[in-house]
């Protein structure tokens, strides 16, 4: 009996890892036997690339390697979202060959890479921006000064600023509901280093989400609500939500659009970045993968909803990578320099 | 006079004892309903957005910017060898812990300090496995982000459950059985091999099935030790990159455009599929077993 029933197991098992092990053989052999469409006059290369960072940078760089798999089949390339900060980690221990960068690189992750001895190529890739939202039946509200948004987000304000009435004294006595990102997030990082002066300094009893649709039905679904998020989502939300023009100081209001990120005048906006392993880039396959990049990056960031750089940039970016010039851009600059400038440095 | 009073006591009291009666039938009706409901809500809304969407391209196609061409090939063949190496490692080692722990060990203090462990290691936060695997199969044995990586962590993740079930299994088969066996001469592992372990099988194979239902939805754990968003390929062995099923709709889900909302729901789908079939197969089995015992 015993017997039998041990058999009868054994067939039953036998079958089921057959069964897979034919799914598998199956889901191979149709990946090798598709037809290589879009085979283009470039020599055919192979190999890995592996790429992590930024969740921010993720939707462009995960455009440019589709698109990318359409000329090269057979290099695989691989995108991860372990952030900003875990993504140099592994760069700076040549776990991966490019990093996906919301800002850049800070100087104890200099360091660490200095000590591995990794040297890397720091090129741009496109602007994020921050779009300052609030319900479309806020009648008060159009356009916010920098020192405003301080006023309502800096640290001294938690428990204090509650009321509209306190950011501006002509906004009507409404409570403030504030909706912004989590604290793990690079757009909050970017905000409070903008409007408080200090990254991560902020106020914190705030609705906070890591995740900006979240933030939107907030906003969307609250009459005196103020948040912030990236621009993409106000972009996709523009009938639910409206969007503060941003006063930088100098007296002027400008809307948040691609056309104000492009040329520089909307203040909420800061550089996206990529940095390639140098020791990598010697590769023909990691080669032909930046050069792509950099030569897309401005189509592809619009597909995603960010905002490409003005194409003279994109001009210097090619020049940096082409001359493989190490280090970063930011040693002696403000992470508020513009673009342009950064690149021409010497 | 006395009898009346306790005549209309005794009906009083039997009206409020009903009422009790009644009042707890509805809270534990309600008690039952409550996740099933929720379960149902949230089947037809994921069901709703997302069952128009999936087709065989959906299934058969590779990451996309563009939602309406994103495709599910990459993470779901990434779930299925992620589970199936993860089901390879864990359940014999479990199993096997299980079958010591409970026919083999002696009573003594040691024997208390693991069992007492092993309990605790199943409340532990998945994160700190997905630390435990990066620090020592990651980078100490040097695994990179493998299948096999996610697999050895993803096992670490699921062992304590797997133990505790198969422990319990092994329990409810009467000592008298044991006791028969060795009477007529089988030794402890025979009678362990075909006398304890075919009756315990349903309860281990329903622990495993709960064990695995856990591990095909952490996402966790496999962030940090670097599964990775964006593969446009099938593992090809277990020391391939791969991504799952939940990174990928994750990803979708927090995309601005509101079209990814659709492709996500659609790639729950996928993924209730697969956890229902793969529970199904669980029953199937766990049904022939209990045929298959003879008392």
């Amino acid at each position: 009996m015993n017997l039998t029933r041990m058999k009868t197991l054994r067939s039953m098992v036998a079958g089921l890892a057959a069964a897979s092990l034919a799914a598998f053989a199956i889901a191979c052999s149709d990946d090798a036997s598709e037809p290589e469409p879009g085979v283009t006059s470039a020599p055919q290369l192979s190999g890995s690339i592996l790429i992590d960072g930024s969740s921010t940078v993720f939707p462009i760089t995960e455009a440019v390697a589709e698109e990318f798999r359409e000329e090269q089949r057979n290099v695989r390339v691989t995108v991860g979202i372990a952030g900003t900060g875990g993504g140099f980690q592994k760069f700076c221990n040549g776990e991966i060959a490019i990093q996906d960068a919301s800002r850049p690189i800070n100087a104890t992750e200099r360091e660490a890479c200095a000590a591995k001895g990794i040297e890397y190529i720091e090129l741009p890739v496109a602007y994020d921006a921050l779009s300052v939202v609030v319900n479309p039946q806020n009648t008060w509200a159009t356009c916010i000064t920098i020192a405003e948004l301080k006023k309502a987000w800096e640290p001294a304000a938690q428990g204090n600023v509650t009321n509209w009435n306190q950011v501006k004294s002509d906004y009507p006595n409404a409570d403030l509901k504030l909706f912004g990102p989590g604290t793990d997030s690079g757009t909050f990082d970017y905000f409070t280093e903008r409007v408080n002066g200090k990254a991560k300094d902020s106020r914190g009893d705030f609705t906070a989400s890591e995740d900006d649709n979240v933030l939107v039905q907030g906003v969307a679904g609250d009459r005196n609500a103020l948040g912030y998020f990236g621009l993409a989502y106000y972009l996709e939300n523009a009938s639910r939500l409206k969007a503060l023009t941003i006063d930088s100081g100098n007296g002027t209001c400008v809307a948040p659009s691609a056309a104000t990120v492009e040329n520089g005048t909307y203040p909420l906006s800061r550089p996206l970045l990529i940095y390639v392993r140098k020791a990598e880039a010697q590769k023909p396959e990691v080669k032909a993968f930046v050069d792509f990049y950099i030569e897309n990056a401005a189509a592809l960031s619009a597909d995603v909803g960010y905002v490409k750089f003005p194409d003279q940039v994109y001009g210097l970016v090619q020049q940096r990578w082409t001359a493989q010039k190490a280090g970063s851009m930011y040693l002696n600059a403000s992470s508020t320099t513009p673009i342009g400038q950064l690149l021409a440095q010497p | 006079m006395s009898t009346q009073t306790l005549a209309y006591d005794t009906a009083g009291r039997n009206a409020y004892r009903r009422v009790w009666a009644r009042l707890f039938h509805t809270v534990f009706l309600c008690a039952t309903l409550f996740g099933i409901v929720a379960l149902a809500v949230l089947l037809i809304t994921v069901g709703l957005d997302g069952l128009g969407r999936v087709s065989w391209d959906f299934i058969n196609g590779y990451p996309s910017r563009f939602a309406e061409r994103a495709g599910i090939k990459s993470a779901l063949f990434g779930t299925f060898w992620l589970m199936g190496m993860t089901a390879m490692i864990a359940v014999p080692i479990g199993v096997g812990a299980a079958i010591y722990l409970e026919e083999f060990a002696a009573r003594n203090w040691l024997t208390k300090i693991i069992e007492t462990n092993i309990n605790n290691l199943a409340g532990v936060p998945s994160i700190i496995y997905g630390l435990l695997g990066l620090a020592i199969f990651v980078r100490v044995m040097g695994l990179d982000r493998s299948v096999l990586a996610g697999a050895l962590t993803m096992a670490l993740l699921i062992l304590p459950i797997i133990i505790v079930a198969a422990r319990e299994g092994l329990r409810s088969v009467p000592p008298s059985i044991r006791e028969a066996a060795l009477a007529v001469g089988a030794t402890p592992w025979q009678t362990v091999r075909f006398q304890v372990l075919p009756p315990a099988m349903p309860m281990i194979l329903t622990g495993v099935i709960l064990a695995l239902s856990r591990a095909i939805g952490e996402t966790a754990p496999l962030i940090i030790i670097g599964a990775l968003a964006f593969v446009a390929f099938v593992p090809d062995g277990p020391l391939s990159s791969f991504t799952v099923l939940p990174i990928q709709i994750y990803n979708w889900t927090s995309r601005p455009q509101p079209e990814f909302a659709q492709t996500a729901a659609a790639g729950i789908v996928v993924l209730l599929a697969v956890l229902l079939s793969m529970n199904a197969v669980a029953v199937i089995l766990r049904n022939y077993f209990e045929r298959k015992r003879k008392w």
